[in-house]
């Protein structure tokens, strides 16, 4: 953790409430650029509050916040420039294909070329074939893998990703850690909301905990571990977890595309090639 | 935000909301279907016995009430598709985009405009299959096109104001229903002189009236006299505040 570095993300003295009930009570953290930062928490604990404050989709009663480098408050328009925010409800257009979906985006980022930019990203996310079909009949590992697609137009700098694998199946799910993995060695700045301390483990440079509108704890993964009294070491026998198994008798990759469609476009398999 | 992302971003969203009629068209002859049921009601079931006074066929007096029925029903459509881009979350999605924030509504009033004259095309042309006749000029036609549009407009902001309040999607279509039932108590089904006194007096002072007979006036190629500005006034005044109402709820709600 450099801190001569600006930071991407920072947020200071933040509160909101909703009428008597006090969401946020003064947050503050920092995130580095290219770093993935978990926001951990139960339930109810601001989390998603605090991510619509930080993607200027709610004005925060207190504190500050900046987004790369740009005030949510005062420049929100340049805020809405450098990010993208993925939503725990995955918000698809299920109307619309796959590619009219990230056409659609595109659009609206006022970015040239916008099929070129939707072929480009239905080859990278394994959904051309998928592509073509209305977003509404996907499984929830593609509609995921779209939303997440959607969110990477354009290259924003800093991406907000809220509860991103909440209602996946663990293949979908190990697909998304594998996506925002690769974004942040791109060097892409990741918030990630999260209640699945595994989640947290597994992807996260940086781990805050939220909890009842405050920061109760935050750090590296190390630095959280060595709060509790140092590990005893006891000697257990190597049982495979239950994910293990049952990754290893449906495959750890998941043809979850491939398994979609076979259901819902069994007419048209003879044209795979 | 320069004036021209926001044209943009309101015509890719329209065009986005129009896809989804065209891949739904069922919503377009539903809302064409109620008012062509009840203008054969009217005209084949009822009318014979209802005295208009005004000389001319049935069909020519009830169709300018059966057209604000149309839109009356076809506006509870978009707060039906506001309701649900705001529940899906794609409107935060968009929000959080660097998209113009009117064009999301914008769009939303686009596409029940075009939605809405669709459906009124296929109401009149029934008309005109049931003996519905008019010697309107080509300006007339344009007087009635305008009143209609506008009209349209002024629901459909209402529309969007019960769109974004609405916690349910019940409740998000239900406003349209006095709505529908206002033509009744007016000039459009039977002269308001036949009604009891303080119902005719407020037949005679809602807007559908002045509406109506605008519209009885142009089809039938007569002078629209006063009708037309009273007409104007209602059609304009319920525009704004309706217009105005919808933008301080939009921005509340980001709050």
């Amino acid at each position: 953790m450099t801190t001569a570095v600006a930071p991407a993300i920072r947020v200071q003295g933040i509160e909101k409430s909703y009428n008597d009930l006090h969401v946020l009570q003064g947050v503050d953290f920092d995130v580095a650029p290219g770093t993935i930062f978990a926001l951990l928490g139960s339930n109810g604990a601001g989390k998603t509050t605090l991510v619509k404050i930080l993607a200027t989709l709610l004005q925060a009663d207190a504190g500050t916040a900046e987004v790369h480098g740009f005030d949510v408050a005062g420049r929100a328009g340049d805020v809405r420039e450098s990010i993208s925010l993925t939503g725990q409800f995955a918000a698809v257009d299920e109307v619309l294909t796959g590619r009219e979906n990230l056409v659609l985006v595109a659009k609206l980022r006022h970015l040239p070329n916008a099929g070129g930019i939707a072929d480009d990203l239905l080859a990278r996310f394994d959904l051309v074939e998928a592509g073509k079909r209305r977003a509404g009949t996907y499984s929830g590992g593609m509609r995921r893998r779209l939303d997440i697609a959607m969110s990477l137009i354009g290259d924003p700098p800093v991406i907000f990703l809220d509860e991103p694998t909440t209602g996946l199946d663990p293949q979908a799910r190990n697909e998304v850690w594998k996506t925002v993995q690769r974004l942040a060695d791109g060097g892409t700045t990741v918030l990630l909301t999260t209640q699945y301390l595994d989640e947290a483990e597994q992807l996260a440079d940086r781990i805050a905990i939220l909890h009842r509108g405050r920061i109760i704890q935050n750090g590296t993964l190390d630095e959280l571990k060595r709060l509790l009294p140092p590990a005893q070491v006891e000697y257990v026998e190597k049982q495979p977890s239950l994910e293990d198994v049952f990754l290893a008798l449906v495959g750890e990759t998941g043809d979850t595309e491939a398994a979609a469609n076979d259901t819902a476009e069994s007419a048209s398999a003879g044209k795979e090639s | 935000m320069s004036v021209a992302h926001v044209l943009s971003d309101t015509s890719v969203l329209t065009g986005r909301s129009l896809r989804h009629i065209l891949r739904s068209p069922d919503t377009i002859i539903t809302t064409a279907v109620t008012p062509v049921a009840l203008m054969l009601l009217f005209v084949y079931v009822l009318g014979g016995a209802i005295q208009t006074g005004s000389g001319e066929s049935y069909v020519n007096y009830l169709l300018p009430g059966i057209l604000l029925i149309t839109v009356a029903s076809g506006v509870a459509y978009t707060a039906y598709r506001l309701f649900l881009d705001l529940q899906g979350g794609i409107v935060e999605r968009f929000q959080s985009m660097p998209v113009g924030r009117s064009s999301i509504l914008w769009g939303h009033v686009l596409t029940s405009l075009v939605a809405n004259l669709v459906s009124l095309a296929i109401v009149i042309g029934v008309a005109f299959l049931m003996g519905f006749r008019t010697g309107a000029s080509f300006g007339a036609w344009l007087g009635v096109v305008g009143i209609l549009v506008l009209f349209t407009l002024a629901l459909t902001w209402l529309a969007v104001v019960a769109g974004l309040s609405a916690k349910t999607v019940d409740g998000a279509s239900a406003f349209s229903y006095p709505l529908i039932f206002l033509p009744f108590i007016s000039s459009a089904f039977v002269p308001t002189e036949s009604m009891p006194g303080p119902v005719a007096w407020f037949a005679e002072n809602q807007p559908v009236t002045s509406i109506v007979d605008s519209l009885r006036a142009l089809f039938a190629g007569q002078p629209v006299e006063s009708d037309l500005w009273v007409a104007l006034a209602w059609l304009v005044g319920i525009l704004v505040v309706a217009f105005v109402w919808a933008m301080a709820v939009y921005r509340k709600r980001l709050r």
